[in-house]
């Protein structure tokens, strides 16, 4: 009981935070802020799912995120009609040999047993293909290029709701974390965390290289929103009426009214995969899920099997991730394939689930929380922070610039001792896992 | 007074107890050996008077000093030495370096001793260049008896050195201990092939659910037809 | 006829020369993260963070010297200033070891508790380097730049190609050979290196030999702060020193050590050179080579490269992917499945 008065408690002093931001800064400000909050909670859930309930060690968080963002600009944007038309017959070959790999790839994979013939031809179909489809789609990927490349120069999406780009940014996450999980899982813990720190590497490398497909440094600006738009608010009858009735500025007021929209969208799937988490920790799943990471041997003793479940974690966790990154990109309203950096979307979310309180779903929240808060926060407090420190030198001493100039890497540090201290001196977290009987 | 005394010792790995007043003690030179059904307390007998486990009650005496504080380690320094049964080489080094690291906290010469053990496995010195892992199972445990000679201990102690080995290794392993005991080593084994062991031993405890059921010499022990019924198969 | 002879050399330029150099650089690397694995048994993912600091100090170092008017001739300063490098990084290494890892080793804590554990060093790591040095790109490499140019080297044989070693890339070979023997020569025929091997074989049996983990633990950690900031800064000659870089060696150095079997020394050394000579040949455009070695008049229509160097990485994770799926143990069996 008290336990659960003082998870309230939490809650509330983070809710009382961030209105206090409204009050002192904007509101506006607040709810930029309270999103970001509501998305890094679903990212650390899934890294909760994966490291809480199984002991996984996934650094590869920022490629399964990059993988959503790019669902959710594939599945939102207009097709651009004359990159198709320049693409010509390239596109479709190129598409069909993608599909023959993954199919010819996937046909070896369940017919054959396994073993080393299997993992070999498994391996040539996928450079074979790799190869086919550099002759092949090389030249495509130019003359799609070069269709009005300061505008677009690239396939565009397929125009649908953005919406939908949720779930669809989760199946790829999956799709990839499949592949990576089947060759790393079942090895050492050391080799799960090495791949997934490659792999996701290599999703942003190909999201900033591959311009036909992202535009790369050029960005996709304008993904269509779930949500409307201030401009179209601020002449909106009914939208101005309520402005009149509340007495509040029509500008400001349709800001803080498309937050709110996507706070209360956020906030939906938040509950949603936390209701889902929850239950799953409860059902037979969970406890077996939680033997078998307290108890490898005992486990397996008992005939589970433990790669297999592994399996279906580390997938399930990299799923979330991808909703919550097509989540992110759809509130960013553009796809910024150099945005990404491991210690944002990395390391940052490990933060948040080892402060949070690794096992428990609620503290992955609070973690998410909390943390995001003060690494918003923290910039200008440090900034601030190093005026007063060197306000007693002269303004252009060069130590000074210098100190103030690197005020914003102090976040690194500041964010790895804070990793170090909680885990050394607060190992399971601000809301602790439940110890069941 | 004997040599070596664990005297009345009663404990357990944290939990229950496994030890009850079990007593053990070995003379110089002679051979004691530990035998009794799976789950006896053997191997934790062994281990609490190497000081692996710490006892509730009871105290181990070497040579009339009470070591019971000491760590294995210093007991080490002691002169007492042990072999555990699993892993008891670095396999990824070759066999004279690995008797060299038995050697580890002598700072005088060690060749002579080399040179001993060498005698006592002439096999030994035939692959003291080849990695102690690429040995056989009865290779693998001269490197780790021969190991634990390095330190010249005066008592030697051998977790079911036999365990996994052929009988005809097993026969030329207990000669070999044989010899070392000549050479005025006491020695402490638990082992499971009790009818073999018992046949070498001066001394023999018979333990039950870590309790002493049986003490006697080793002739006796298996003269005993009690002894013979319920542990030695007849 | 000379066509054979100039494609040899033109291979030799672009192909031979910077994968034996980059190969040396990620080979003593990955013998630092080979050893903290094979000692303390997890997979150190500070040390590239670690190379950076180290090297970051040598720069300090070095520049304090160049200001002083202090050099080594025709060798860069940066030689004369790796000896404090060294020490500067073994001295934060050591510091982090006592605040961090030991508390975990005395609790025996699980692997991935000491990984994560290394995250948290990288990023403060990280913080201090940036903070210190900032995010950019350093150049601190002086003296000779070449042993031999390609002019000399075209004049000398008349070929049309050219061939052109760095001081830096002889640097790095001279230097990595000589490291190499000299830690092969400590951890096999002295006695602190030999409880080291017996430490990181079998644990419980070197402490009942009487070996001192304490003292195992930390001249490793030495060594491994000696191998991180020697790669690091030669690594920073051959090309240039900045931060982030050397956070994204982490994945080369790995794959290397685990091509090569974790735990295990020589492992480490082939393991670098496979992954720098794999990397170097896959992203290498052929053209020219094509042209020069086929007949007649054909020419080659595009770069003909395998793999544009925007995917470097891609080769080292393939190479780690395929290893762990045909065997996990590398090449010279290491100590990890």
């Amino acid at each position: 009981m008290i336990g659960s008065l003082r998870n309230v408690v939490y809650f509330l002093i983070m809710a009382g935070l961030i209105v206090l931001v409204g009050q002192m800064q904007s509101w506006n400000v607040a709810l930029s802020i309270l999103n970001l909050c509501l998305i890094s909670s679903i990212m650390a859930l899934g890294v909760n799912i994966q490291w809480g309930y199984a002991g996984l060690f996934n650094v590869g968080v920022m490629g399964f995120a990059a993988l959503g963002g790019l669902a959710a600009m594939l599945i939102s944007m207009p097709p651009v009609k004359e990159a198709w038309a320049a693409a010509g017959s390239g596109a479709f070959i190129g598409f069909l040999i993608f599909i023959a790999t993954a199919v010819a790839a996937l046909l070896v994979y369940n017919k054959l047993a396994k073993g080393t013939l299997r993992s070999t031809l498994v391996m040539l179909i996928v450079i074979v293909g790799g190869v086919l489809l550099r002759i092949f789609f090389d030249p495509t990927t130019t003359a799609i290029e070069k269709v009005n490349p300061a505008a677009t120069g690239f396939l565009g999406g397929m125009g649908l709701p953005v919406l939908l780009a949720w779930p669809v940014g989760g199946m790829l996450a999956g799709a990839v974390a499949w592949v990576v999980g089947k060759i790393t899982l079942g090895l050492r813990s050391d080799y799960l965390a090495i791949a997934t720190l490659g792999i996701s590497e290599i999703i942003v490398a190909v999201l900033k290289h591959e311009d036909w497909l992202t535009r790369g440094v050029k960005n996709v600006n304008g993904i269509p929103r779930p949500v409307p738009y201030e401009i179209n608010l601020q002449n909106a009858e009914w939208f101005l009426s309520l402005c009149e009735r509340l007495g509040a500025d029509p500008v400001t007021f349709s800001s803080i009214f498309v937050k709110l929209c996507y706070t209360i969208l956020f906030a939906t799937v938040l509950l949603l995969i936390l209701w889902l988490s929850e239950k799953a920790l409860r059902s037979p799943w969970g406890r077996m899920m939680r033997a078998i990471r307290d108890n490898e041997v005992s486990a397996n003793a008992m005939g589970k099997d433990i790669t297999a479940r592994h399996l279906q974690v580390f997938v399930l966790g990299s799923v979330v991730v991808g909703i919550a990154g097509a989540m992110l990109t759809t509130l960013d309203g553009q796809l910024t394939p150099t945005a990404y950096q491991p210690l944002r979307f990395t390391f940052l979310i490990w933060v948040m689930v080892i402060v949070g309180g690794s096992g428990n779903n609620w503290g992955a929240v609070l973690g998410g929380f909390v943390i995001w808060f003060f690494w918003i926060e923290a910039e200008p407090l440090g900034i601030w922070l190093m005026d007063v420190m060197t306000s007693g030198m002269a303004t252009d001493s060069p130590l000074r610039l210098h100190l103030i100039e690197s005020a914003a890497h102090m976040r690194l540090m500041t964010m790895g001792l804070i990793l170090l201290l909680a885990l050394r001196f607060s190992p399971r977290g601000l809301i602790p896992e439940r110890t069941q009987q | 007074m004997s040599y070596l005394i664990g005297d009345q010792m009663t404990g357990g790995y944290g939990g229950a107890d496994i030890l009850h007043d079990c007593t053990i003690a070995a003379e110089k030179g002679e051979i004691a050996v530990i035998v009794g059904p799976n789950g006896a307390g053997k191997s934790t007998a062994m281990k609490a008077v190497f000081g692996m486990l710490s006892l509730r009650k009871g105290r181990v005496v070497l040579d009339g000093e009470d070591i019971t504080k000491l760590t294995p380690q210093d007991r080490v320094a002691k002169g007492m030495a042990f072999v555990p049964q699993n892993n008891n080489v670095f396999p990824s080094m070759s066999v004279q370096e690995n008797l060299e690291m038995g050697a580890f906290l002598r700072r005088d010469d060690i060749d002579t001793t080399m040179e001993q053990v060498f005698e006592l496995f002439p096999i030994l010195k035939e692959k003291r260049r080849q990695n102690a892992g690429e040995l056989s199972g009865g290779q693998r445990q001269q490197v780790a008896v021969g190991r634990s000679l390095m330190t010249q201990p005066k008592l030697l102690m051998l977790d079911e050195p036999t365990a996994g080995v052929s009988p005809i290794v097993m026969d030329e392993l207990f000669d070999r201990i044989i010899e070392v005991a000549r050479t005025g080593i006491s020695i402490l084994m638990v082992e499971q092939n009790a009818r073999q062991a018992l046949n070498i031993a001066d001394k023999g405890y018979v333990l039950v659910q870590g309790e002493n059921r049986y003490t006697d010499t080793g002739e006796a022990l298996l003269n005993d037809p009690e002894v013979r019924k319920s542990f030695l198969g007849g | 006829m000379s066509e054979p002879l100039n494609a040899f050399v033109l291979l030799a330029n672009f192909v031979l020369v910077p994968a034996v150099a980059y190969g040396s650089q990620l080979a003593l690397g990955a013998l630092g993260v080979t050893l903290i694995y094979g000692i303390l048994r997890f997979s150190n993912f500070a040390h590239g963070d670690t190379m950076a600091f180290g090297t970051m100090f040598t720069i300090l170092f070095t520049w304090w010297f160049q200001s002083m008017g202090l050099n080594l001739g025709p060798l860069p300063t940066a030689l004369l200033a790796l000896p404090f490098g060294i020490i500067a990084c073994a001295i934060f290494v050591l510091l982090s070891d006592r605040l961090v890892y030991r508390f975990y080793r005395k609790q025996r804590a699980d692997p991935v508790i000491f990984v994560i554990a290394s995250v948290g060093v990288m990023f403060v790591m990280n913080g201090v380097v940036r903070f210190i040095i900032g995010p950019d790109d350093q150049n601190f490499a002086d003296g000779e730049r070449f042993i031999i140019k390609a002019r000399e080297f075209k004049q000398i044989t008349g070929l049309s190609e050219g061939l052109a070693i760095k001081v830096s890339q002889g640097i790095t070979v001279v230097t990595m050979i000589v490291v190499v023997a000299a830690l092969f020569w400590f951890l096999n025929k002295t006695r602190t290196g030999k409880s080291m091997r017996a430490y990181s074989d079998n644990e419980d049996l070197a402490l009942l030999s009487g070996i001192n983990p304490d003292r195992v633990v930390m001249v490793t950690w030495m060594l491994a702060a000696a191998l991180a900031t020697i790669a690091g800064t030669l690594y920073g000659l051959d090309k240039s020193f900045k931060p982030f870089t050397y956070f994204q060696l982490l994945l080369p150095i790995f794959a290397s050590a685990i091509v090569g079997g974790l735990g295990n020394p020589l492992g480490a050394i082939a393991g670098g050179f496979v992954i720098a000579f794999s990397e170097i040949t896959v992203t290498y455009a052929y053209k020219k080579f094509a042209n020069y070695i086929v007949p007649g008049d054909w020419k080659a229509d595009g770069l003909m490269q395998l793999l544009s160097t925007n995917y470097k990485f891609a080769v080292s994770f393939v190479i780690l992917l395929l290893v762990l799926l045909f065997r996990p143990t590398g090449i010279f069996k290491g100590k990890a499945v």
